[in-house]
């Protein structure tokens, strides 16, 4: 394995960057936010360098490692903090650092008027410093601590603005959810090290040759535990409409783009396991098809600009974990379908933001309508991201999702049916919520509030949405032409042999993909664009579309199955502790008063009478005294 | 005549200074009644140390006659303070400790 000693500048340049900012304070206002941007794209160059050296290199050779420090040494349990970097890693490091960079850019022009600008750039690069951690570790327990800076991270950005209670809250709830998936990769970690020995990728990976299937298994289902917190999947999903809460880059760098894409990461990056452990692959599928439908039918009810496209990126992870538990076949696609996902949803946030700044920050897309007009470039880029998103040939998203939903079909048997069907369900809705957002905010007749100006936004703001969009278009075809992404993968996973025979035919599967989509865009059409839309959410609708608007409910099913039960436990701890635990120590002190106050009434203050106690205390002695020794 | 007297003696003054110092109230008579227990328990020393024919008796009893020397002066020192401020020099009065 080939080593190099500059990849910790990847990962300590943004680090610096946050530290810098944070102990630096009010004086870093005026330089703050150009520092952060200038050192993640300084960390971006770096990222390109690696990448450049990678491809110098013969496949064999490319990934390449740094120990930074022995971290833990124990009897014969040694933990080196060490960085691995292969061809998995690199792709998220350019992910990270470039949209991390782009979306730096952006906010220095969105957040200009926020005074606290500079604490948000700094966050921001404690994000990118922890992610780069999360992808570039080279054991578990070094993915771990960026697995908890990332949580951080977000925690501190969705809470940005704390002012507002509903804002804190919002936080607050983001990260109480990702601790129970936390808790579920702690587990795999500990499962692992008591079992396999290990806690390394390289060691964890050997030592799974010769496991057992129950071990594997749990430590497979652990993970997919930790993945859901982390990436917002079933039955972990409700912190992720909340989290847009945070300034809107944040939604599109973490709650789009990156962080929540860590599980599919995890998963991917433990393909060892869950290629050993087809129960836990089963239910990393289950899990990803619950989720694209769930997220697909949240997406199409919600009427906050923001809340419809993070219900979408649910529903896109959940595509990209179903790839991911369908085995070798579906690694490299879910990889692809994250990439171009990153660039298609992180343009369409940061579109949405720039909306948002040309409307008074209103996010109700009810009061949006023909802002086609008012914003040309918001419009073009945002039209290429929803393009990209359905998956229109030549688009990025047509290659990566068709892909995905093919991968489905082949999976065999009556799964693979199940499976490509409910992939092909979702594209329809996808289809279908994605022009809805479009049509209502874009080229519908205007139901603006008064006092609108809608205005394009600075170049600034702009420029990153327009490279974002390139993405959104190119990727996709750069990805797959050649099979180049699947091959320089290929590596990490280990060479399988490809199916050979088709459930269905490559074409037959891209042309129901497309009637699927074009059904859904025609009924989003039919409803939204050639008939009139009210300004006000109507409230006479059907009880699906109630269900739909509160998220399927999985607020009330998650106050009344967990936090109400949790509460009342709670409070009968809380009385335990009073009545019995306090109790017990209230009793001590009350017994030594008591006793003492009894006590204190033969301390009369008379000279004479302890006179007399003293005579008696010691004729009781000399007499005792003689009786013994009689 | 026996040593074994002066035991007795010893004894009855002990007494006489015991049941004084419970049922005087004048300070200066309580005080008095412990200066006679005091000198019993010196008689004693002394007493013992005759009978046992060595000297440490005896040097306990100055030592002793020393501490109660001095412990008359601060005694004393404290009852004319006390009769000064309170009119009184009655030990039952001085009973301030009491709350």
């Amino acid at each position: 394995m080939t080593t190099s000693t500059s990849l910790v500048y990847l990962i300590a340049l943004p680090l610096a960057g946050a530290v810098i900012l944070l102990l630096a304070g009010r004086r870093a206002d005026k330089w703050g936010h150009l520092l952060a941007t200038a050192l993640s794209a300084s960390s971006f160059g770096v990222g390109l360098y690696q990448l450049s050296q990678m491809l110098s290199r013969p496949t064999e050779e490319r990934a390449v490692t740094q120990k930074l420090f022995t971290w833990i040494s124990v009897g014969s349990f040694n933990i080196d903090a060490g960085i691995l970097l292969d061809q998995l890693s690199i792709c998220f490091v350019l992910l990270i650092t470039g949209v991390g960079t782009l979306i730096h850019i952006y906010s220095i022009s969105y957040m200009s008027h926020d005074e606290n600008r500079r604490r948000f750039f700094a966050y921001l690069n404690l994000f990118i410093a922890s992610m780069l951690l999360l992808v570039l570790g080279d054991s578990y327990l070094n993915l771990y601590v960026g697995w908890e800076g990332v949580g951080l991270a977000s925690y501190l950005l969705i809470g940005f603005w704390n002012q507002k209670p509903a804002y804190a809250t919002a936080s607050k709830k983001a990260f109480v959810m990702n601790r129970i998936g936390d808790m579920g990769l702690s587990f795999a970690i500990m499962i692992a090290f008591a079992t396999l020995g290990s806690v390394s990728f390289s060691g964890v990976e050997e030592a799974s040759h010769t496991a057992s299937q129950a071990t594997l298994t749990a430590i497979g289902i652990m993970l997919l535990i930790a993945a859901a917190g982390k990436s917002a999947q079933f039955p972990l999903q409700a912190w992720l409409g909340d989290a847009m809460a945070g300034p809107t880059p944040v939604s599109a760098l973490i709650h789009a783009a990156t962080m929540v894409t860590a599980g599919v990461y995890l998963i991917v990056r433990s393909h060892f396991i869950f290629d050993a452990a087809p129960t836990a692959q089963l239910l990393v599928v289950l899990v990803g098809a619950v989720t694209l439908t769930f997220g697909a039918l949240v997406g199409t009810a919600k009427d906050d600009i923001k809340k419809a496209l993070a219900a979408s990126t649910m529903s896109q992870i959940g595509y990209m974990i179903l790839a991911a538990g369908l085995g070798p076949a579906g690694y490299a696609f879910a990889i692809m379908h994250l990439l171009t996902h990153g660039f298609f949803k992180a343009g369409m946030f940061l579109g949405a933001g720039s909306v948002m700044h040309g409307m008074n920050d209103q996010v109700n897309m009810r009061r949006y309508g023909a802002l086609r007009k008012f914003m040309p470039i918001t419009f073009a880029t945002f039209g290429l991201g929803y393009l990209a998103i359905i998956g229109v040939p030549p688009f990025a998203g047509f290659y990566s999702k068709d892909a995905i939903i093919e991968t489905a079909f082949n999976a065999g048997g009556i799964k693979g049916i199940l499976l490509g069907s409910t992939a092909l369900l979702g594209a329809a809705i996808t289809a279908f919520y994605m022009t809805r957002v479009m049509v209502l905010t874009f080229t519908s007749p205007e139901r603006w509030e008064k006092d609108q100006h809608p205005h394009e936004s600075p170049w600034l703001m702009w420029l990153p949405m327009a490279i974002l969009a390139i993405g959104s278009v190119s990727t996709g075809f750069l990805f797959t032409r050649g099979d180049s992404l699947v091959h320089w993968l290929s590596p990490v996973f280990g060479e399988h042999e490809a199916h050979e025979e088709h459930f269905l035919p490559v074409i037959v599967v891209s042309g129901l993909a497309l009637t699927a989509v074009v059904i859904g865009v025609s009924i989003a059409l039919v409803k939204y664009q050639f008939s009139d839309v009210d300004a006000e959410a109507p409230q006479n609708v059907s009880i699906f579309t109630r269900i739909a608007r509160k998220d399927l409910l999985q607020d009330s099913f998650n106050e009344s199955v967990f936090m109400r039960p949790g509460q009342a436990l709670t409070r009968l701890l809380v009385k335990t502790d009073d009545k019995v635990i306090d109790g017990t120590v209230r009793l001590v002190g009350t017994t030594a008063i008591g006793t003492g106050s009894a006590l204190r009434k033969t301390q009369t203050g008379f000279a004479r009478s302890y006179a007399v106690l003293i005579l008696i205390g010691a004729v009781a002695l000399i007499a005792g005294i003689w009786v013994v020794t009689q | 005549m026996s040593p074994y007297n002066y035991l007795y003696v010893a004894g009855l003054l002990f007494t006489i200074g015991a049941v004084g110092v419970v049922v005087r109230r004048n300070a200066i008579v309580v005080f008095m009644c412990i200066e006679l227990m005091l000198n019993a328990a010196n008689l004693t020393l002394v007493t013992f140390s005759r009978i046992n024919g060595t000297l440490d008796g005896q040097v306990v009893a100055f030592f002793t006659m020393v501490v109660a020397a001095c412990e008359v002066v601060v005694g004393l020192a404290i009852i004319v303070t006390i009769y000064r401020s309170r009119r009184s020099a009655s030990i039952d009065d001085a009973s301030l400790l009491k709350r």
